[in-house]
């Protein structure tokens, strides 16, 4: 299962890659993946450049850090602020609203960086009083996670920030935008593991628009992306499976039966995007008072921006532009001084293109 | 931050489990995936086993990897970079 050298077999991966190549349709295709891991694995592994010219391979918002907006990173300083101990993953604690939540700590704020909603649970339980945030972002991956220590009576003084998002809506409201131009989906191999190829089927049905969801070793990617394009040629809207062995059609029914006794789908802001309805995961009724925002009388400001002038963050998430594109790339914005979230995160982008440039 | 890797669980206490890969181990919660037991190759994200990996889907993957890496039929790809990573 693991340390299978097949997985990055480079024999099979060219002739996975001339498998593709025969399945020329005649015209440009345009794809799309929304992970930021997969976004890796291709820079990493210089997979585009296997990839025959009529095949537009581009990163869509896959990184659930950089579409956090900035109005919520916000509500997380104003919480450190407030005298609560904010906890949250590395990534999002450096992802810049008027300020980080970094430069928050640094300038006395109480901001931890944890590796598990778990442990920022234990931390609260540490910590009788005060009141310990989780700032949640993330996909369903980190969602269910979010959900098991919620429903599992994590201590009294123990809240947090709802701000998961959640994919399948996502991509519902990406086909509908006209011109991005998409022929099919490179589905998420691990949020899909969750929520089960079966989220996806009626939506590939009803935009007609193939989706294969793939994993994140070489032969993983390009196992999918021949999988996608043979359907791309043949007119076949549905929904397939190149990642068997983690993704099941029902996906993982204890992990959303979490996700939906804790939350409930809303209407959510996409940084960079703006909003897509029913694709973010609030609190239930039953759960509302884990809310921080509500413990700490907590109100979002609007006015918060969710770019820096020039950067041009939002058009890279919709796949619009290259990173390369962007005048920012690589002078005034690197992932030593970022000036867009998808500079900031490891799964960002732009970050993952300029840690690989001149690689593939 | 969807980042997530296979490892075998090698203990198995309720909802509280170790995980080892590659001769590492730590602790992963179990709470998502109520059937596990030792032995069972795990998905494990931010300290949680967020799926239970399927052994039989795997080998059958890696056979079909084979017989593309060996066909002596099929075309070569595009030439001369030395295969990826």
């Amino acid at each position: 299962m693991t340390g299978h050298a097949e997985w990055r077999d480079p024999v099979a991966v060219r002739r996975l890659a001339g498998e593709i190549a025969r399945l020329d349709p005649g015209r440009p295709v345009k794809l799309m993946h929304v992970c930021g891991t997969h976004e890796n694995a291709i820079c990493r592994h210089g997979l585009r450049d296997l990839l025959p010219p009529w095949v537009r391979l581009v990163a869509g918002p896959g990184c659930p850090v950089c579409v956090c907006p900035a109005a919520e990173i916000d509500l997380a300083i104003r919480a450190a602020k407030a005298g609560a101990i904010v906890t949250t993953f590395g990534d999002v604690a450096r992802v810049p609203a008027r300020t980080t939540l970094m430069e928050a700590r640094a300038a006395g704020a109480d901001a931890r960086v944890v590796y598990s909603v778990a442990d920022a649970a234990l931390f609260a339980a540490a910590n009788p009083g005060r009141e310990v945030v989780f700032f949640a972002v993330g996909f369903e991956t980190t969602a269910c996670t979010t959900a098991a220590v919620l429903r599992s009576g994590a201590p009294r003084n123990f809240s947090i920030i709802a701000s998961h998002r959640y994919v399948p809506p996502a991509l519902d409201a990406l086909l509908a935008t006209p011109d991005i131009g998409l022929d099919g989906f490179l589905l998420p191999g691990h949020a899909t593991s969750v929520t089960g190829l079966h989220a996806y089927a009626p939506l590939a049905a009803r935009h007609g628009v193939p989706m294969v969801v793939g994993g994140f070793e070489p032969v993983d990617v390009m196992v999918a992306l021949r999988d996608l394009l043979a359907r791309v040629g043949d007119g076949r809207g549905e929904a397939a499976n190149a990642y068997r062995r983690a993704v099941r059609d029902d996906g993982n029914p204890a992990a959303m039966s979490a996700i939906f006794d804790v939350f409930e789908l809303r209407d959510a802001a996409w940084r960079g995007i703006g909003t897509i309805p029913g694709s973010g995961l609030g609190l239930a009724p039953a759960h509302a008072s884990r809310d921080a925002t509500a413990r700490l009388g907590l109100a979002p400001d609007p006015a918060i921006p969710d770019a820096e002038p020039g950067c041009r963050c939002g058009d890279v998430l919709l796949g619009r532009v290259e990173p390369e594109d962007c005048p920012l790339f690589g002078s005034a914005c690197e992932p030593d001084n970022p000036v867009g979230p998808c500079m900031v995160a490891i799964e960002g982008t732009c970050q993952a293109r300029y840690r690989h440039r001149g690689h593939a | 931050m969807c980042l997530a890797v296979p490892m075998k669980l090698v203990e198995v206490t309720g909802a509280a489990g170790r995980a080892d890969l590659g001769g590492v181990r730590r602790a992963v919660a179990l709470d998502l995936v109520p059937g596990a037991s030792v032995g069972d190759y795990v998905l494990v994200h931010a300290g949680f086993a967020i799926q239970v990996m399927d052994e039989a889907a795997a080998a059958e993957t890696i056979a079909m990897l084979r017989e593309v890496a060996q066909d002596p039929d099929a075309p070569p790809g595009p030439p001369g970079d030395g295969g990826p990573g």
